[in-house]
């Protein structure tokens, strides 16, 4: 196998872990919004829905997760999948795992922001909707950030973790080179990749932090 | 026509009686000064009275109008609309002056005004300047609150609720956030405003100071109303309770 293959087989595997890495947080986040809601809903029965929900996302391994969706339809519903469910399945597993994690980083922000701040907001005459987008959302903001921060950078080698239904992407595919051409350059390139990567979600983060760094609270 | 009327509010936070029967008015141009002991009911009075908190029974009513009835043993609020009529009679300053910690000095004052209350940009902002010279910080418009001191903090929040014209301004507990010379500025201001005729009520534990801005002196405790009368008749009565609590003043 020649270099120029190589290359091309881990840039496709690249390719398939950044779009895993993005695609789980277009769904996480705004999903994370969800669950923090109804685990803070005054609904008794959605509230305990949702703690329950992210016990059992934050107390079981993600790759048992991801295998448990990956197989599940078969195994318990007799559905075959088609190929492309793969990815889907890769996506759906992350999501929903993530989503657990951001919305308790959620409910911390909240929690952290003073009922006085609220109460300014209602005698100054502040609309609901207002009060939340204009007064408490930007500092929410400001205080999870850095917890936002650590999650990104775990969901970016928490994507190798795609190895375990074999959908290829960057890990998966530099496994599988290295076997083939008998040496662990493919890996050492695949840990490059990672540890670049990161260093770019780390530095992005840190830029947006520093935009807002012109008030604390 | 009061600006304020209050009759008959009872409170109770689960068995705690916190406001047994609470009446009072405050009429235009007054400065009533509301002190007593921690737990006599005196914060839990202001936040009844803006609605921060719902009372179980008594009437409230802003400038005759009556938004808060008391219908067969329990306090009846009106529409939401109706109370956001009402909301717009008065201010409130905090003890922890609750500014924005995001917002600039200009923008905590002005951004209510502007997009609550729909009023012009430029004017709110002329106004906002004016009134930060007022309270002396013309030089603070564009710090951020995280830069100030609680004094300075505290007269921002002054600024803020004026900003709203607000036709009574209340205060809860205004300096006690802050150190004795704090103290001192906020004190400044509110005289200022007191020789401007500003209608003000204050929840206070300076007993030298209210007696000297006050028109009228409050006394509470226990959720009752023990003394409502000039300063010279408070400080001079002959109730015991009175004496005790200003005798360790």
């Amino acid at each position: 196998m020649d270099i120029a293959t190589i290359l091309l087989e881990l840039g496709q595997g690249m390719l398939t872990t950044i779009q895993i890495f993005v695609l789980t947080l277009v769904f996480s986040l705004p999903l994370g919004f969800l669950i923090y809601f109804g685990r803070v809903s005054k609904n008794p029965v959605l509230s305990w829905i949702m703690r329950i929900y992210i016990a059992i996302m934050r107390g079981t391994p993600l790759m048992l997760q991801l295998i448990v969706i990956y197989f599940g339809p078969y195994y318990i519903f007799g559905v075959s999948t088609t190929p492309a469910y793969r990815g889907i399945a890769v996506i759906i597993a992350f999501s929903l795992n993530y989503a657990a994690y951001f919305a308790e980083i959620y409910r911390s922000g909240f929690g952290s922001i003073p009922q006085g701040q609220y109460e300014a907001a209602e005698v100054l005459g502040y609309s609901k909707s207002r009060t939340f987008f204009a007064i408490v959302l930007p500092q929410v903001w400001k205080r999870i950030l850095p917890s936002i921060t650590n999650e990104v950078i775990t969901l970016v080698k928490d994507t190798s973790l795609s190895f375990s239904i074999a959908y290829a992407e960057m890990f998966t595919e530099a496994k599988a080179l290295s076997a083939a051409v008998h040496n662990v350059g493919p890996l050492m390139a695949a840990g490059v990749f990672y540890f670049v990567f990161n260093a770019i979600v780390a530095w992005i983060m840190a830029r947006i932090e520093k935009s807002m760094s012109y008030y604390s609270i | 026509m009061h600006i304020v009327e209050i009759n008959h509010i009872k409170k109770s936070f689960d068995d705690t009686e916190v406001l047994q029967d609470i009446s009072l008015f405050v009429d235009k141009g007054e400065v009533v000064s509301i002190i007593g002991p921690s737990g006599s009911g005196k914060s839990t009075l202001l936040r009844c009275a803006t609605f921060l908190e719902t009372m179980d029974d008594g009437s409230l009513a802003y400038m005759g109008d009556e938004v808060v009835k008391s219908v067969n043993g329990h306090s009846v609020y009106a529409s939401r609309d109706h109370i956001r009529k009402a909301k717009g009679y008065f201010g409130l300053v905090f003890q922890n002056f609750e500014l924005f910690p995001h917002f600039n000095v200009l923008r905590n004052i002005t951004d209510a005004p502007i997009h609550n209350q729909k009023r012009d940009k430029a004017e709110v902002e002329r106004e906002a300047r004016e009134l930060l010279e007022k309270v002396g910080l013309s030089d603070k418009a564009d710090a951020y609150p995280c830069e100030l001191s609680g004094g300075q903090k505290q007269r921002v929040a002054i600024a803020r609720a004026l900003a709203m014209k607000p036709d009574i301004l209340y205060f809860d507990e205004p300096t006690s956030a802050l150190d004795p010379e704090l103290t001192q500025e906020i004190l400044r201001v509110i005289k200022q405003l007191a020789a401007e005729k500003m209608t003000m009520v204050i929840v206070t534990h300076e007993m030298q100071f209210a007696r000297e801005v006050s028109d009228r002196i409050i006394f509470m405790e226990k959720g009752l109303i023990i003394e409502n009368d000039r300063p010279e008749k408070v400080f001079a009565s002959t109730n015991e309770r009175t004496r005790q609590f200003l005798g360790k003043f």
